[in-house]
């Protein structure tokens, strides 16, 4: 089950700075840690991180195994047009998750 | 003479000040209370928090049908933004008909077996923390009111002397710490008072939401205990003293804590 909590305003004004925050459940296990065997945990990640405004991307981030559990990411954008921002995670085995959110900018 | 007499009142205004800033640690207040802005304001902010992630999952697993009686919560209980607001702060309580306290977990698996029909989640699983925080989320900021059941009395009592009672290697109760040294500083972090008001809680050394057993255990095992067995009636004491102790704190839960 994907479990992920995004925050963007619901209406803004053409050229206002939005803040978007998303946050998804994710354990971002290392790959460094023993588990109770003894054997490395194997790593599993999200590695990338992106948003798209109607289709153009926004914004992008490589995510490393320092990043804690469930992470949080918080960035701006300038309002230019109504419309939906998508938001993609994508890691280790397999991992996809995907979701969206419309915004009216008047 | 006169100017005497208002040196001396501004002097005694100074002395009170200050003795109130001394005591401003042993005053009653939330661990949230210790914690740095960026958490408190990571707790507030309901897209930051991770321990929402645990509420959202636990409205879902709220509406699903389970067990042999295919019956969801919501089949009897309906909305629970009306119909559990104000469970979270009363428990742990008696269920009817039974003559022992359980908390609000062992009110979830009571209900399940009884009435769904369905096997009890096991603790500390994504399941059962998920569906007590989205119950706990219901009464945020609600203060917590123990019920009134004289019942209670010789198991609050039990809990209070378990609180006060010296064990592990380290021969500490947890009075000493969360009641004689709160507010000092244990490894550079401050010592909190220990109210159960914010669970569970998403504790950011764990990186994932913990139940008040948990949190207990943890303490345990610090002053070099033997933790109680998962299924000890000893948590249940000890949570029913601090929810008495804490009575009229306003619950935070899902609260963050590093």
């Amino acid at each position: 089950m994907v479990n992920v909590l995004i925050n963007v305003p619901k209406t803004a004004k053409r050229g206002d700075v939005v803040e978007i925050k998303a946050l998804i459940l994710h354990p971002m296990e290392t790959g460094f840690r023993p588990g109770t065997n003894g054997r490395i945990i194997p790593r599993n990640i999200v590695e990338r991180f992106s948003a798209t405004w109607n289709g153009t991307e926004i914004f992008r981030m490589t995510m490393t195994p320092a990043i804690a559990a469930n992470p949080f990411v918080s960035f701006f954008a300038v309002a230019n047009e109504s419309g939906t921002i998508g938001f993609r995670w994508s890691g280790d085995e397999g991992f996809l998750a995907e979701e969206s959110v419309t915004i009216t900018v008047a | 003479m006169r100017r005497v007499r208002i040196g001396l009142g501004l002097a005694s205004i100074f002395a009170a000040s200050f003795a109130a800033a001394q005591s401003g640690d042993s005053s009653r207040h939330s661990g949230y209370q210790d914690m740095g802005p960026a958490l408190q304001k990571m707790q507030d902010d309901d897209s930051a928090n991770p321990g929402m992630l645990f509420v959202q999952a636990g409205e879902a697993l709220w509406n699903q049908r389970t067990g042999a009686a295919n019956k969801a919560c919501a089949d009897c209980h309906r909305a629970a933004a009306a119909t559990m607001k104000g469970v979270a702060v009363r428990y742990p309580a008696i269920p009817p008909g039974t003559a022992k306290p359980v908390d609000l977990e062992g009110r979830i698996n009571l209900c399940r077996t009884a009435n769904q029909k369905a096997e009890p989640l096991a603790g500390e699983s994504r399941e059962l923390l998920a569906l007590t925080a989205y119950l706990a989320r219901q009464s945020r900021g609600l203060p917590i009111a123990p019920p009134d059941d004289p019942r209670l009395g010789p198991f609050r009592e039990q809990g209070a002397e378990l609180y006060k009672r010296r064990q592990g290697q380290l021969n500490l109760a947890c009075a000493t710490c969360h009641d004689a040294n709160a507010g000092k500083k244990l490894a550079g972090v401050t010592i909190p008072q220990a109210h159960p008001d914010g669970y569970p809680v998403y504790r950011l050394e764990w990186q994932s939401l913990g139940s008040l057993k948990r949190r207990l255990r943890n303490c345990l095992v610090g002053i070099r205990a033997e933790a109680y067995a998962y299924d000890a009636p000893e948590y249940v004491l000890l949570e029913l003293y601090l929810m008495d102790r804490a009575k009229g704190m306003k619950l935070e839960a899902p609260g963050v804590r590093p």
